[in-house]
């Protein structure tokens, strides 16, 4: 990477920024000429003429003419009003094209500077995806981000002005300075008389600024990396109780941003003062000394006036100039800083991550001969030799300081080796570049990084490398901006690769098409065990009917096998259905109102009343007065249950229609209700007791509030709630209908079609048991485990748990059916049983192709084909698992330490 | 059933007599109104506890697994509390209870439960009496049964 920052804009921007600067130079002379003519008008239009002057305008003529003159040329001889009118007109169009210069290099700078941000983030980026692995331990990713993202925004500025400004501004400077001069000499010095000082002292001024400025820089980026390591670390902070600590510490960070702050606010407007000052000097002395020598008569008025609005134009060119002196400063530093921080030792190649070599197949053996592996000077793995058929089943163990878990890392080349070498039957290693190696090797390590999609998407990960189908169905819009957006990735060496594209390459998972790839998927899932649990996920989670229409029916179809199951005795009573013409008493009133499942926010149950069609549909029905009663009585009844709970206490979360927050709140609607009556209420304190009805359920509420007259009034609400629903709503809501899928509810609940019945014995678990029953029956377990395939895992799928998120690596890797699966205690998350489950038909899947398993428990060894017993960074055995035993061993003892 | 039925059916409960009007209306509020079909099974010898129930309306036998097979030891009826013991010293169920009418019952949770015995010591006074009263049950049972024994062999 280039070394400064004006290496790097003339590498990538010489054409552009010698364009800027010609294009510059080119509006100068209409910018001289816009400044002369002010004064031609006062001098040869206005001025009366004190002598008749020689030549054709003395001799008699009627009309007053004038010499029209441009930049000293004169061209005609015009009358007086013409050519006042001449140069106005002059005077605009100038304006007009000096503006529009300005603007056409404006954008062309603004354009060359986002080009020059977006190729060195690129750059940056790219570069993090080649650091060694083990510097992603040194570096946080609070420091990473605001490098990439806002510390380099003001080099982007900057790079558009890097020519152009100093040129611009430095040129406008002395047009209007050589102006300055040609009316009188005298006066231009007085225009540059300061300059020498304010050129010495400001600088120096803002260098100290710029100091303070990079240590705030650096303070923002501790307290980023302060807040991303909370982040990380909130479970131990709450379970050490640390909030104090961490918010003194914080509070001493935001001290010390706030100090050096003040310093270069006390500084900065300092150093706008004296330049203020400096600049209101100047026009002193025009005053002054202009002034004499018009009285002096050396100096023409109308040159004074031109002098002055020409010095109008000065301080701004200077100013921008200092300016810009500044920025060059700030912006060679801040690049300097963050490409160091870009290039750490051990970086991989270029060609490493993304090259496409043609490496001959691995056939053979896996050798390693005496390879070693440091870090930070530390000799974590030497003298490492090992030979196993590529065949082969090879399990690895050794104590935690063994350097087992950096040997697996090695053989899966995620880490390169400091010494010896790795021979893949015949193919060095080092030769492999990261696709391939990605493609024949996989490696699935103790802790699991899932990215923030869904399940599939982190299934198929290892599948997509490069994009192998085009986005399908594009028209001629769609290929001009795709074709636009490769020409400009091409222009800022961005990768023009097209991410809307289809990646998935079915081939390696074994498919021939997308049913093909379920297929592999679902097996890939039961390899590692976790096809049950992606069933469950799907069954809270959701189909898109428009997309599957096939499973969508078999889904009625199994709404209706259940519906017959809960008529039996058995089930009697268990589930209340939802029948558009019955009140559902397990349901809510908000629920029952509705009829249906909220899709967006515009009808979330929560906030109802915030909702206008709802509440005119509540005023249609004339039920508006009745839920301002029946909220003041829950709030009263809230209140009077609540109040003297102690605060923590968890029946606020569990049973409290109102939190402890808005307690007091209620309990002050309250008393103005009583006091004035519901009608005192103003809109906001209706809205809170309007809120409180829709919760209700009368089956688990009991609070005797929703009696059947009521209940007969809520099913007119309904009716009149879908019945009127204005069309540009009518996206917002899925109303429930028997025969219909409702793709807003999941899969279980599309099933169930009901609410479950509250105060029935085990209703939960028993109906559980029933909807299995119906999905096993009608086969449909492969559809809910497509519909749990879609399921969002949250960041770094936190809303997995560890276990399923293992299994997900697991699943993962097998599916990409590599030549070479390399775990490392990858299984530590499961139960002993899954455990073993996932270790058996690992081995079972992997049959012919190689395993080298890093354990976790040497136990675990036990038929694989061969182990190797790692202690001290080396190998110190190496055998069948049983004839290592017998012999009393290195592997017998750590058997039975475990 | 509303709130307000369920308090007056909590007050005729000895063992929640003596609780004040508002706490009573919480615990109604917040136990959950459980049903059972005759046969249905409340709670299983042995499986882990964490509710007790208050019997409001039906009957429900105490059954306990022994070498000889279940054996009834005792019939519950209308008020009575079941399921403390569980939830009281965090020991699986000592008996399993089955429905033998329909059964009405409220379901109150270890958290809530404890909190009332803290709160209200006449709970805590009414439930020693019903846990005496048992021991002096069982005692009796037990009295019962060794002096069979040993009268058993000329007995027969």
């Amino acid at each position: 990477m280039e070394r400064t920052v004006y290496g790097f804009i003339f590498r990538y921007s010489k054409r552009e920024q010698v364009f800027i600067l010609l294009f510059t130079l080119l509006s100068l002379p209409f910018y001289y000429v816009s400044l002369d003519i002010p004064k031609l008008i006062v001098n040869n239009v206005l001025n009366e003429p004190d002598a008749p002057a020689g030549g054709a305008a003395a001799d008699g003529a009627a009309v007053d003419e004038r010499t029209m003159a441009i930049l000293g040329f004169e061209i005609a001889e015009v009358e007086r009003f013409a050519l006042l009118a001449i140069y106005s007109a002059l005077f605009l169009l100038l304006v007009l094209v000096n503006g529009g210069f300005k603007y056409v290099i404006n954008v062309y700078k603004g354009l060359l500077g986002e080009r020059m941000l977006r190729r060195l983030r690129y750059r940056l980026y790219s570069r993090i995806l080649r650091f060694p692995l083990p510097h992603f331990r040194r570096v946080s990713s609070g420091e990473l981000i605001p490098m990439v993202t806002q510390e380099v925004e003001p080099l982007g500025g900057f790079i558009g002005d890097a020519l152009a400004l100093p040129m611009y501004q430095g040129g406008l400077l002395v047009t209007a300075l050589v102006f300055i001069f040609m009316q009188d000499v005298w006066m231009g010095l007085a225009a540059i008389s300061l300059y020498p000082m304010q050129g010495w002292i400001i600088p120096r001024l803002q260098r100290r600024v710029n100091l303070l400025g990079k240590a705030r820089v650096r303070e923002v980026r501790k307290v980023s990396e302060r807040i991303a390591e909370t982040v990380a670390g909130a479970e131990e902070m709450r379970a050490n109780g640390m909030a104090r600590w961490e918010l003194a510490e914080f509070s001493a960070r935001m001290a010390r941003i706030f100090d050096i702050r003040f310093s270069i606010y006390r500084k900065k407007f300092f150093i706008k003062f004296l330049n203020n000052f400096l600049a209101q000097l100047t026009p002193f002395f025009f005053y002054a000394i202009g002034g004499y020598f018009v009285i002096e008569g050396s100096l023409s008025l109308g040159g004074l006036v031109a002098v002055l609005a020409a010095y109008k134009d000065l301080p701004p060119p200077w100013k921008e100039l200092l300016n810009h002196y500044q920025i060059r400063e700030d912006a060679k530093i801040k690049y300097d800083q963050v490409v160091t921080q870009f290039a750490p030792a051990g970086m991989r190649s270029d060609e490493t991550i993304a090259g496409e070599a043609s490496v001959p197949p691995f056939e053979g053996r896996l050798a390693a001969a005496n390879v070693a592996y440091e870090e930070d000077g530390e000799t974590l793995v030497g003298g490492f030799s090992l030979e196993l058929p590529l065949d082969s089943h090879t399990a690895i163990v050794g104590d935690a300081g063994s350097g087992k878990d950096r040997a697996a890392m090695l053989i899966a080349r995620l880490i390169d080796a400091t010494g010896g070498r790795i021979a893949y039957g015949g193919v060095d290693g080092d030769d492999l570049p990261e696709p391939v190696s990605g493609r024949r090797i996989g490696y699935v390590g103790p802790s699991t990084s899932l990215f923030s999609a869904s399940l599939m998407d982190n299934l198929l990960y290892g599948l997509r490398q490069s994009p192998l189908r085009p986005r399908g169905g594009g028209d001629d819009g769609a290929e001009r901006e795709a074709e636009r957006f490769r020409s400009e990735a091409a222009k800022t060496a961005n990768s023009p690769d097209d991410v809307s594209a289809d990646w998935t390459d079915l081939e390696r998972a074994g498919a021939g098409d997308r049913d093909g790839l379920l297929e592999a998927v679902r097996r890939a899932l039961a390899v590692a065990d976790m096809e049950e649990d992606v069933y469950q996920l799907g069954l809270r989670g959701r189909l898109d009917p428009a997309a599957r229409p096939r499973a969508a029916a078999r889904l009625l179809e199994a709404r209706k096998v259940l519906e017959a199951r809960l008529a039996e005795d058995a089930y009697e009573g268990l589930v209340e259905p939802f029948e558009r013409a019955r009140y559902n008493i397990n349901a809510t009133v908000g629920e029952n109102l509705l009829f249906g499942t909220p899709v967006g926010g515009a009808f979330d149950l929560d906030r109802l009343p915030d909702n206008d069609y709802a509440m005119s549909v509540l005023d249609e029905a004339g039920l508006t007065g009745d839920f301002l009663e029946i909220g003041r009585e829950v709030a009263r009844t809230m209140v009077e249950l609540f109040a003297d709970l102690p605060p923590d206490h968890e029946y606020f979360a569990q049973f409290s229609f109102i939190s402890l927050d808005d307690l007091p709140e209620h309990q002050a609607v309250l008393r103005k209700a009583d006091r004035d009556g519901l009608d005192g209420l103003d809109g906001a304190e209706r809205a809170m007791l309007l809120a409180l009805p829709f919760k209700l359920a009368p089956a688990r509420h009991r609070l005797g509030l929703i009696d059947e007259a009521m209940r007969a009034r809520l099913l007119e609400a309904r009716r009149l709630f879908a019945e009127g629903l204005p069309a540009e709503l009518e996206g917002a809501i899925e109303f429930f209908d028997r025969d219909r899928y409702n793709a807003a509810s999941s899969l279980q609940d599309n099933i169930l079609f009901g609410k479950l019945a509250y105060g029935r014995a085990q209703s939960q678990a028993r109906v559980g048991r029933l909807v299995s029953e119906v999905v096993e029956a009608l086969d449909l377990r492969p559809v809910a485990v497509e519909a749990g395939l879609d399921f969002e895992v949250g960041i770094g799928g936190s809303r997995l748990s560890p276990a399923l998120r293992q299994k997900t690596a697991i699943a993962r890797a097998v599916l990409k059916r590599p030549r070479v699966l390399v775990l490392s205690e990858a299984t530590s998350a499961l139960d002993g049983a899954s455990q073993r489950t996932v270790s058996d038909r690992i081995r079972e899947e992997f049959r012919g192709r190689a395993v080298v398993w890093s354990l976790h428990r040497p136990s675990q060894a036990r038929g694989f084909d061969r182990v190797a017993v790692m202690k001290g960074g080396g190998i110190v055995e190496q055998g069948a698992y049983d004839d290592l035993m017998a012999k009393g061993s290195a592997l017998a003892d750590l058997v039975a330490a475990e | 059933m509303s709130l307000r039925q369920d308090v007056d059916l909590l007050r005729n409960i000895p063992l929640f007599a003596k609780i004040e009007p508002s706490k009573l209306k919480l615990l109604a509020f917040t136990a959950e109104r459980l049903t059972f079909t005759a046969g249905e099974i409340l709670c299983r010898q042995g499986d882990e506890g964490d509710s007790a129930y208050v019997i409001i309306a039906g009957e429900a036998d105490v059954l306990v697994d022994t070498d000889a097979g279940e054996v009834a030891v005792a019939t519950l009826g209308t008020n009575d509390f079941l399921g403390e013991t569980a939830i009281l010293c965090d020991v699986p169920r000592t008996a399993t209870v089955r429905a033998r009418t329909d059964l009405e019952t409220l379901m109150v949770s270890k958290d809530l439960f404890f909190q009332l015995v803290g709160q209200f010591p006449s709970m805590a006074i009414e439930i020693m009496r019903e846990l005496a009263r048992r021991v002096e049950r069982t005692t009796a049972q037990l009295r019962e049964a060794v002096s069979r024994e040993r009268a058993g062999p000329s007995g027969r």
